[in-house]
């Protein structure tokens, strides 16, 4: 690893390089774990605040101004609750659970590049490693669930394990286009791909399926059906009680945002902004294109009903699946295409290079990948407009039949 | 990239599961502790607890379990040629094609066959 920045400074200074090296890792690290914790308590109040305007109530607005001390006050509270760990739990497990949960979503913004200059590990692999680590999140999950000891935990438990893996697939597929696009899986190169032109405009239908599967994957509604309050009264944290459901809590919340700034790296040209390339700006520009997607997501849990477990299961296997799939394929043959007309911008090897190409030089390309996005949509939504009708002409002729049944 | 390159990851966890601990010792500290039978109870809705509360689960949530297996191994080949797409050229998409209708060759039996229906 080269040594720059506070470790040359270190190392100038007389300190050992190993331990410079060290101490700036440390350093870095520590940062990289700071914004997300920071993050999550205005996240907290943010999210308080747009689900009660949306419900037509105020939200939290007696501690502090707007209320938003009101996640402190929860915290204090949450830390001088009694730590119950039920009789029969398998102890070891049941706390190790919300540690690992917490830590999974810590663990994505290592690769999360908040600047072009700062980034917890530009890892070559940062898609592959956010889909391993995103993964360990599930895992927390279900082992919460088991070792509680407690039914409606499990059954918590056994819905995680459905709902969450079955829509990973989906959530894969859809990260396989910005890779393709990019031919990189680093993040950094990612959104360096993106500075003429944002992946939403190439590839709108892998944006929205990788928006809807990670909504599932945060159990938001409509997939919230992992904690269903109604019948599972929390689902895998029941038994948990002050801080370590706390930790449950946060690491849910920080999820939907960290989701949002996923999407934002993907898709939404992550720091890039026409006009703008200033690092320090580069950061707000990253939050604030993250609130976008974190809006929506949250805009949809609480405008929706929640799905049955296998409308939830039907959804994913019959259509996502399908869909993401066919997607990534079309999307590599006209990438294929284009390039033979020569409408992709190519580097002196002849490869597919988007990040020195400008807006214009990607214009043509991006607009031939938008009509045929919409293009493979139009048929899907007129086949799932006319179910849908099917389906309400067929509960309507049911209830007449039974008006008159009963009518006789 | 050498190994070196996951140096911040590592400490990340290590970090991670520090800061856990410690809020975790937090509340230990500062919360009361008076754990009482009924109060270590599991949780059923204000009844006593009836049977064990690990039992047997429906089988469906194992196909989907087995099912996701064989999809995520498939999606993971795809990550590979997806990065080298562009140099793989049209000989890439054929094999890629050819590997797909594999896979969906399989997902339309599964379909067919019943494994993805919930009823």
């Amino acid at each position: 690893m080269d040594c720059t920045g506070l470790c040359e400074v270190l190392t100038q200074g007389g300190t050992d390089p190993g331990l410079a090296q060290f101490l700036s890792i440390l350093l870095g690290v520590l940062l990289v774990v700071t914004v997300p914790l920071i993050t999550v308590i205005f996240l907290i109040w943010i999210e308080r605040k747009i689900a009660a305007r949306i419900q037509d109530r105020l939200g939290p607005n007696r501690v502090g101004p707007f209320g938003l001390l009101q996640t402190f006050a929860d915290l204090i509270k949450l830390l001088a609750k009694e730590d119950i760990t039920p009789a029969s739990a398998d102890r070891l497990l049941y706390n190790a659970a919300p540690l690992l949960s917490l830590a999974a979503v810590a663990l994505i913004w290592a690769v999360v590049p908040y600047t072009p200059y700062h980034v917890g590990a530009d890892l070559d692999i940062g898609a592959l490693y956010f889909v391993a680590v995103a993964s360990l999140g599930t895992l927390a999950i279900m082992i919460a669930g088991w070792a509680s000891n407690n039914k409606y935990a499990l059954l918590g438990a056994f819905r995680v394990v459905a709902l969450l893996v079955s829509y990973e697939i989906p959530l894969v597929f859809a990260l396989l286009v910005p890779v393709m696009l990019a031919g990189s899986m680093s993040m950094v190169d990612i959104i360096h791909a993106q500075s003429g032109m944002w992946f939403i405009f190439m590839a709108p239908l892998a944006g929205v399926l990788f928006f809807i599967s990670s909504q599932a994957e945060t159990g938001r509604a409509p997939f919230d059906l992992i904690e269903a309050e109604s019948e599972l009264v929390a689902g895998f944290n029941i038994e948990y009680s002050g801080m370590k459901f706390g930790m449950f809590f946060a690491a849910e919340f920080l999820h939907v945002f960290t989701n949002g700034v996923l999407i934002t790296i993907l898709f939404l040209g992550g720091w890039y902004f026409p006009g703008w390339q200033m690092p320090l700006i580069a950061f707000m520009w990253l939050g604030l294109k993250a609130f976008i997607p974190y809006f929506i997501s949250l805009w949809i849990r609480n405008t929706v009903p929640r799905l049955r477990i296998d409308q939830v299961m039907k959804f994913n296997w019959f259509f996502l699946v399908p869909l993401s799939i066919v997607n990534v394929l079309i999307l590599a043959f006209l990438v294929m295409v284009l390039k033979e007309i020569g409408w992709v911008p190519v580097d002196e090897t002849g490869a597919m290079a988007l990040a020195q190409a400008g807006f214009i030089e990607l214009l043509p390309m991006t607009i031939v990948l938008f009509i045929s996005n919409v293009l493979i949509c139009v048929p899907i939504v007129n086949r799932l407009r006319r179910m849908g009708v099917e389906q309400r002409a067929a509960r309507e002729q049911l209830r007449t039949q039974r008006a008159m049944a009963a009518g006789d | 990239m050498t190994l070196q390159a996951f140096a911040p990851i590592g400490v990340l966890i290590i970090i991670a599961l520090i800061i856990g601990v410690i809020i975790l010792m937090i509340s230990r500290v500062f919360g009361p502790h008076n754990p009482s039978f009924r109060k270590n109870a599991p949780y059923e809705s204000g009844m006593k607890p009836i049977g064990p509360g690990t039992r047997r689960m429906p089988v469906k949530f194992y196909l989907v379990a087995v099912l996701f297996i064989i999809f995520d191994v498939e999606v993971i080949f795809f990550m590979p040629w997806a990065v080298a797409m562009r140099d793989l050229g049209v000989y890439g998409l054929i094999v890629m094609g050819v590997f797909t209708l594999i896979l969906v060759v399989g997902f339309i039996y599964e379909w067919k066959k019943g494994a993805l229906e919930w009823e």
